[in-house]
């Protein structure tokens, strides 16, 4: 039994004061990744079938290393976004909530760092 | 997580069936969730038979003539019968609308009528509108100036009141909210269609001096974030408005005042 009156309940802790950068990050971010799959559908029609070393030449190219990395941080961005949203919208127990949005953030700087660790060994690497 | 059942003792059971017709006469077939807050009993689907030669046409029509003829403990709210007042919502036919509007030609079958869902139920179709009321509260939906008062009215050209048609018309019946999903979840915090599309309807006042206080107020991952364009609210609506637009217009507030 609480006596707090329904408006208390509805104001709660306050704004957060953000949201809209989230959101808007989300759209440009979005955006970015469907410019980029563009590339990405080039590169997997250069590279499919091809040998460990006609696929370094192709990294080799400054402007195909540069716009598949970019891709990668992109993507794995807007992956995190988009996951912390559907976190906030089904978890409801604080404490797994808090949780789960760091685990999230972890895990996409863990793919995002693989895959830029990948293109810079098939670009640089031996 | 979200509770995607409902609880035990919210499920709702086969009711009674109150007067099964003779054979003969032009009788329609109702199913009403039932559930009283006096005894211990989960809700329940009662079945009753409307004589449609002695009711008019509306689902309105049809359940204030089983409360006089058949079961006056059947509890409903409802005022004006003119889709003007917001107080018969309920879901009738798998929709959120207005008993009062709906006619009963465009439903095929029996009519089925629940309580707005995913809300606390007081009586039957009489759902808690407390915390909806106060989301509407809380967004301060009043006209807000620091310029003295004119010696007249506050005047507005064409145009601007124009700004205002498809904004104006909601009479928080509160069927867009409790139709999206988002409210579903997370109405704690998520404001909801209709107190957004009121919020907007203020930010859209070009009389209103707090335009920037009020998106202050909605700068939130819940307040207004929670919306994912689902559109349930448009669709549901039964004065034909779209709160979706309303809250796009929101979110481009938002953005336009950072760059």
């Amino acid at each position: 039994m609480s006596y707090r009156t329904p408006l208390s309940n509805v104001k709660g802790l306050g704004t957060a004061n953000e949201g809209s950068e989230h959101f808007w990050r989300q759209r440009v971010t979005g955006l970015a990744n469907l410019l980029l799959s563009v590339f990405l559908v080039y590169a997997a029609f250069h590279l499919v079938g091809q040998d460990l070393t006609t696929v370094k030449a192709f990294f080799q190219n400054p402007l195909h290393f540069v716009l598949s990395t970019a891709f990668v941080m992109s993507a794995t961005y807007h992956m995190r976004l988009g996951m912390q949203v559907v976190i906030e919208d089904y978890v409801h127990n604080e404490g797994s909530k808090i949780g789960l949005v760091i685990l999230n953030t972890f895990y996409t700087a863990f793919v995002a760092l693989a895959g830029v660790y990948s293109l810079l060994k098939l670009s640089f690497g031996a | 997580m979200v509770q995607l059942t409902l609880p035990r003792k919210s499920k709702p059971k086969q009711g009674k069936t109150w007067n099964k017709p003779e054979k003969g006469g032009n009788w329609r077939e109702f199913h009403i969730y039932r559930w009283s807050p006096d005894d211990d009993e989960n809700p329940q689907i009662d079945t009753y038979f409307v004589d449609m030669d002695d009711c008019g046409p509306m689902v309105l029509d049809g359940i204030i003539w089983i409360k006089n003829k058949i079961d006056p403990t059947l509890t409903f709210r409802r005022s004006c019968r003119e889709g003007i007042c917001g107080s018969c919502s309920m879901n009738i036919d798998g929709t959120n609308t207005l008993a009062c509007t709906k006619g009963l030609d465009e439903i095929k079958g029996a009519v089925k009528i629940y309580p707005l869902p995913h809300m606390a139920v007081i009586k039957d179709l009489v759902p808690d509108l407390n915390h909806f009321y106060a989301q509407h509260r809380s967004i301060e939906p009043w006209l807000k100036t620091t310029t003295p008062e004119p010696q007249r009215e506050w005047k507005q050209s064409i145009e601007d009141r124009a700004e205002l048609d498809g904004l104006y018309e909601c009479i928080l019946c509160a069927c867009c909210s409790t139709s999206c999903p988002s409210y579903w979840w997370n109405s704690d915090r998520y404001l909801g269609p209709a107190a957004l599309l009121q919020a907007y309807r203020w930010v859209a006042d070009s009389r209103d001096e707090a335009t920037g206080e009020r998106l202050d107020n909605l700068e939130d991952p819940f307040r207004l974030y929670r919306c994912h364009t689902i559109m349930n609210c448009a669709k549901a609506c039964p004065k034909g408005l779209s709160p979706a637009k309303a809250i796009a217009e929101l979110k481009k507030k938002m953005v336009e005042r950072k760059y």
